[in-house]
């Protein structure tokens, strides 16, 4: 690991003056990502920025939302009784993620900000357009079964590994930054960005900017809701593929429905035109397997990952099918 | 290669100039100002007050130094193991104000103020912890080297309440990985201990 100074602040203006003077400094919450990237050589920053002390660390319920602090840790949150009531599937997801030492110490601005598992960005010595821009895309022609099936450009077909995000996603969150002009409100759907020619940015976000809150809107979806994540192994493994699904059911009939992919895209994979052809359609498995053809639409294999235009529709299927209670 | 060289001046050379390539502005400029390396090593120095196991400890750290090499290369507290040092095995895990945490992934200097729980503490003298007791009795390992980090997460496992059914225990031990496959003895150990309710 490259060596570095080390600043702790204590307050917003303070992190966010920091990144104004430096555009080499990082800002570090958990550490789960960063310092492996860093020790991978795939991260150098000349200077740390710990924000774990800024009080984002609060879980409110608010008229009309959810507010959960940047700073708050993925495992407090996942076991919070209000996420609990309010937003299950939000739990479900985090609890689907890393081990139970990661979600103790990654934070829930750190999470959103979860940089790709793509082998090809973690070798040094191989190119990726992400970690250095223009030098080309290993996994394009490579090993690429873990990799993008939407979404995807000639200059990097890598996916967010974050299970959080696609929960987050599916529930409409907006994320509060502050910076330089202030503070401002993204919705999470604007965050992430596809690589398009520049796959070095992950998000929308400011490098002056830092993370302060997650806001999730009220919904009627914590009866009904399903994180299903397949994965090479049980536990502690990223996403094959993985979809949330959030549904407003009455008797039989989906009133409102959210679905949202994992594994599949550079950000998690939204499935807006299947939502609104299950909305007012009975729960069935014959309508829950018209959506999942609907959603696959424009998807689009490489050489190791075609085994996913399978397992995508298949894995949306059955998530809706447990979310609903149908059988068969 | 250099052969009037003794191998110590060659590493320290290198590392000066390694210094210069990697460290931050204060470091490259006490070199240029031709300021003896050590002094350049004292600017990155951070105060650390840590509570390991009971004992203080009021020391300074380079900040990219790890709580798990903090542990093992300046305290000599090696228990807590080095595996894949990427967050990946669990062998470093060790309790950081009561919390399962991967040491590897943990800055030193980020744990300014905190109590630190690794399997040295865990005894009573000669007296073992229970979890210690129960890998013994059911076998939980072969070669050992995850171990540590298996009963630090599995008391932890316990105190979060997440070892009340087989499956449950599976899933929240998913973060200790232990290649000889212990597994089987290391869950009938954890559901031992839980029922005992000695913790």
């Amino acid at each position: 690991m490259n060596n570095f100074q080390y600043k702790r602040v204590s307050s917003p203006l303070a992190a966010i003056s920091e990144l104004s003077k430096n555009p080499a400094a990082k800002l570090i919450a958990g550490g789960t990502n960063l310092v492996d990237l860093m020790k991978y050589g795939v991260m150098a920053p000349d200077k740390l920025v710990d924000v774990n002390h800024l009080n984002f660390d609060a879980i409110k319920k608010e008229q009309g939302l959810l507010h959960i602090g940047a700073t708050v840790r993925n495992a407090v949150a996942s076991a919070n009784p209000d996420v609990l009531k309010y937003q299950p599937l939000l739990s479900q997801a985090m609890l689907a993620g890393a081990s139970a030492q990661l979600r103790n110490k990654a934070t829930m601005g750190g999470n959103l900000l979860q940089r790709t598992r793509c082998g090809y960005f973690y070798d040094i010595s191989a190119p990726c357009n992400k970690r250095v821009p223009g030098s080309g895309c290993g996994a394009l022609e490579g090993y690429n079964r873990m990799h993008a099936i939407f979404g995807a450009s000639s200059s990097c077909i890598a996916v967010n590994p974050s299970d959080m995000n696609v929960a987050l996603t599916a529930l409409d969150a907006v994320i509060l930054v502050s910076g330089p002009k202030g503070d401002r409100k993204i919705p999470i759907s604007e965050f992430h960005r596809l690589p398009g020619t520049h796959p070095e940015l992950d998000t929308t976000l400011d490098k002056k900017e830092i993370i302060t809150g997650i806001n999730i809107p009220d919904n009627n979806f914590a009866a009904h809701t399903t994180y299903l994540k397949v994965r090479d192994r049980t536990s502690y493994a990223f996403a094959l593929i993985s979809v949330a699904v959030a549904l407003d059911l009455e008797g039989t009939t989906i009133k409102d429905v959210r679905l949202a992919m994992g594994g599949v895209a550079h950000k998690p994979w939204r499935l807006k035109e299947a939502e609104q052809m299950l909305k007012g359609r009975e729960a069935t498995t014959e309508n829950f397997k018209l959506a999942a053809e609907l959603a696959m639409k424009g998807a689009k294999a490489y050489e190791h990952n075609a085994f996913k235009l399978k397992l995508a529709p298949n894995t949306m299927v059955q998530a809706l099918k447990t979310a609903s209670g149908v059988k068969v | 290669m250099i052969e009037k060289d003794s191998r110590r001046d060659f590493l320290k050379k290198s590392s000066v100039i390694t210094a210069i390539a990697l460290t931050p502005a204060a470091a490259v400029k006490a070199s240029d100002l031709k300021l003896d390396e050590r002094l350049s090593e004292a600017i990155e120095q951070m105060p650390l007050s840590i509570e390991i196991n009971g004992q203080q400890h009021h020391i300074k750290v380079e900040p990219r130094t790890t709580l798990l090499d903090l542990l093992r290369e300046r305290l000599k507290l090696t228990g807590t193991k080095k595996g894949c040092d990427q967050g990946q095995c669990g062998a470093c895990t060790v309790h950081v104000d009561g919390v399962r945490t991967l040491s590897c992934l943990s800055l030193a200097v980020m744990n300014d103020g905190a109590k630190i729980t690794t399997i040295e503490g865990l005894s009573d003298g000669d007296k073992l912890h229970p979890m210690q007791e129960a890998f013994i009795k059911h076998d939980g390992f072969q070669c050992g080297y995850c171990t540590p980090g298996q009963i630090m997460s599995a008391i932890a496992c316990i105190h979060e309440g997440h070892a009340n059914s087989e499956l449950e225990i599976r899933e929240f031990m998913s973060g200790n990985i232990c290649r000889c496959g212990a597994y089987a003895n290391i869950v009938n150990a954890i559901k031992e201990v839980k029922a005992g309710g000695a913790i």
